[in-house]
Order: C-alpha cells, then structure tokens, then sequence
C-alpha cells in the first residue's frame, strides 16, 4: 500500500507532469516537493510524487556494498 | 548509467554479502526485530530473508497494512453510504475485497451499488468533476505516505460533491503503543521506508531517547532489509546504540517532505483511530479539521459510529498476526478456507497483508 516506484520526470507543467519508468509513461502530481526539473528521479506513490530520489546517495550505497562484496570474494 | 542506480540495489550478491557480515555479529541472547510495513513482509517473504538470519533473530511482522487494520466499521460506512444513499464510492483496489461486517465492497458492487476502484485521489477528484450531478465518496485509507497524496488532492479546490471516509493512521504513536503494551519483547523496530520518506528520520526519535529501543529505517530491496537487521543486532551485539539509523537516505530526509507534513496538517488533525484487531489507539489517526468537515463523508450523510462492527470474523487470528503475536501459519484457516483468491480475514487481501505475503511465498522461507 506505501508502495513508492521511482521514476524520471520527463516533462513538466506546473504541478502536473509525466513520469516514466521501464518504458511506462504515467501522468503525475507534484503538489508536495519543491523545485522539481525534469530529468529528476521521483518517487511516484497514489499518483504523486512524494521524494525527489538522490541518486548520488543510492550511488554511494551501491558502492560500499561493491567494496564489500569485493572484500568478501577477494575479486577485485 | 545513472537510471541504472535503483536497478543494480537488486544485484543478489548485495543479499549474500550482507547476510554474511549479519552472521558474523555475535549476538548475546535471541532477539525479536519486528517491522511495520507490509511492503517489508513483501519483500522478506519473497526473498526469504527469515532463511538467512541468524538463529537468534525472529523478525515479525507488526501492524503495518494500512488495508488490513482499516477498521470494519469505515468500511461498512463507506458501504452504506453507497447502498443507502446512492454516491459512487471510489476506493484503492486492496480495499475493494476486504471482507466487513456484511460483505466486502466488491460483494456490495456485485448487488448494484456503484463502487469503482481508483489507483490515485486525482481519479476520485475527476470522477467528481465528470459526475456533477452526483455525490462522490473516496475512501480515503493509509499511513502518513498515502495522507499526504490525499491531502495535496483535497487542498487543490476540490469539487463540492466530493467527500471522504478516512481511516489514516500515524505509525510513530503506534510503536509507542506497542511498545507500552509490552505483551510481545521488541528489540529493534524495522522502520517503514515511504512512511519516513514524509516524517523523516527525527519523528523516531523518542525511540532511543525513552525507550533505548534500537531501529532502521529501510528500504525495499532485500539487500535494504538485511542491512537494517545488521545495523539493529550491530547495535544490541555492541551495546552501543546508534540509535535510529537511516539506511533509506536515498528517499529519507532528516526532517522528511515538510511540503507534505504541511499539506497533512492543513487538512487533518490527530486524532483516535480504531485499527482492526487492536481496538482504538488514542492518537493514532487524523481526522478533518473543523473547517474542513464538509470533507468528511459521514457528516455530511450525518452517519454514526457503528460499535457492532465485526471487526475480527470467527476463526480468524488476524487480531494476532496483526501484532506479531500469531504467525499466519497458526490460523487453521490458513490456506485452506483462507487464501487469496477467496480471502476469509483482512489480512489475506492486499498483497502486503502478512497472510497473503506469507502464502504467496510459503515454501520459500
Ligand atoms: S489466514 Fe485468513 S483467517 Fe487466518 S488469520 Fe490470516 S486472514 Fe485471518
């Protein structure tokens, strides 16, 4: 029911916009962040976007979890 | 490539690796996680996480269906007002089976009365704006994540036949209810990702400050779940408590979506709430502010609280599994009687229910 897909804006007229992910275009409401560009990645919940996502973060996430992965098998 | 970003967290060998170092961890005695999302139980009985663990961690579920605790009394009144006095009642489609004291809407539907199901508030607001002539009910059911997108609905000028069951309810009084009701050991609280993505990570914060309760807020991922098991049993195996750890930072603000947290707080205030199998909570719900009461569907059908609700059905041990006290595999129903497809209880409807998690993966973990 919280359920929240992240997808990428891809075109903007205040608050309402479109959002895609995996090829699935969706109309969306950005009533509740500020300062959304297109181009950004957004957590979609009920038809609205709720986060604007940091991917650098998740990228950072992504690389210790690399790094201990790596650690782990001795590759790398 | 950027996009790929929320992609790779998927990779299973993330999975591996952080089950490895969670084995690692020396923990001094058993302990019990519990989590409140059922997007959690999704996720840990799809992957099978519970196979994973250590020996000494349980991890259970808690009351963390939005659909599941709706109680039966919203939901008979969402029904009367379509029956008796001819709306369209909208609804989220996990709503639409969840079985009532007469029936589930889906029954109701099936007799003539006009329910449709929608995927976002903005469908309920234009079946509104297309339907004049005639009043339209949303049944308006959630935790803070799903509060904020109905909100945003209602404050944008909404059309005047449109009004709203609610049965939304706040998780961080909830925990504090569990905990205070001690009647199940909880070591560590799993916290729920897109409900922290609109309070943020502070709203937690008396859980170490007067509980010493450790907790992390996780993502959805596998890899996202385990890592908050680690972060918790790291914190009870070092004795030193990190408090409420913000695994999620990808979606998690320190504050959350203050745009959010105002749109809720415009429209609601705190309130009671009455969650299915629990009974009522003081504090745990929003109801519409005095001036916004022409919003809230039962007064304006001027319907009143039913206590002859059949909130728990005979047989059924939804009030347990709700609070982590029954396991979905306990209930003799389970199953057999029970399943999704021909759900018996609420928490064999939406697919974040524990029971239809559970049988939908049952062979994995
Ligand atoms: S299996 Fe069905 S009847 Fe049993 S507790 Fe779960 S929902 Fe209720």
């Amino acid at each position: 029911m919280c359920l929240g897909i992240p997808m990428k804006v891809i075109e903007k007229n205040g608050n309402d916009a479109t959002a895609e992910a995996g090829g699935v275009k969706r109309a969306i409401r950005l009533d509740l962040l500020e300062d959304v560009e297109v181009g950004d990645y957004v957590l979609i919940h009920t038809g609205f976007a709720i986060e604007k996502l940091d991917t650098d973060d998740a990228l950072e996430t992504l690389k210790l979890l690399d790094e201990v992965y790596r650690a782990g098998t001795g590759k790398g | 490539m950027k996009n790929d970003v929320f992609e790779r967290i998927k990779d299973p060998h993330f999975v591996e690796t952080v089950a490895k170092e969670l084995n690692e961890i020396t923990l001094p005695r058993e302990v019990t996680l519990m989590h409140v999302c059922g997007t959690h139980e999704h996720t840990i009985a799809r992957a099978g996480l519970r196979s994973l663990l250590p020996e000494k961690i349980r991890l259970i579920a808690g009351p963390g269906c939005p659909v599941c605790v709706c109680s039966a009394v919203e939901i008979d009144m969402a029904i009367a007002i379509a029956v008796e006095h001819g709306v369209i009642l909208t609804t989220f489609g996990d709503m639409f089976r969840v079985p009532a004291t007469r029936g589930s809407m889906e029954s109701f539907k099936a007799r003539g009365a006009d329910i449709r199901v929608v995927y976002s508030p903005m469908d309920a607001v234009e079946i509104a704006r297309a339907n004049p002539s005639r009043e339209v009910v949303f049944m308006a059911v959630g935790f803070e994540t799903t509060a904020a997108p109905i909100a945003a609905a209602l404050l944008d000028d909404p059309p005047k036949n449109l009004s709203c069951v609610t049965s939304l309810k706040l998780v961080p009084p909830a925990l504090r209810f569990l905990l205070d009701r001690g009647a199940t050991e909880i070591d560590g609280f799993i916290l729920p990702g897109h409900v922290s993505t609109i309070i943020g990570r502070t709203a937690y914060l008396f859980l170490e400050d007067e509980y010493r309760v450790p907790s992390a807020i996780a993502g959805f991922e596998a890899v996202d779940v385990l890592m908050a098991v680690k972060s918790i049993a790291r914190q009870i195996a070092e004795l030193a408590p990190l408090g409420v750890d913000n695994l999620y930072t990808r979606a998690v603000r320190e504050n959350g979506n203050g745009k959010a947290l105002e749109a809720i707080y415009e429209l609601f205030e705190t309130g009671d709430a009455n969650w299915r199998g629990i009974g009522v909570i003081p504090g745990t719900g929003l109801r519409f502010k005095e001036k916004y009461r022409n919003l809230d569907a039962s007064y304006r059908f001027g319907l009143e609280w039913n206590d002859d609700a059949l909130e728990i059905l005979p047989g059924c041990l939804c009030d347990k599994v709700i609070l982590g006290e029954a396991e979905p595999e306990e209930c003799p129903l389970f199953a057999t009687e029970c399943t999704p497809r021909k759900p018996y209880g609420p928490c064999m409807v939406s697919n974040e229910g524990t029971c239809s998690a559970r049988y939908k993966y049952r062979g994995i973990s």
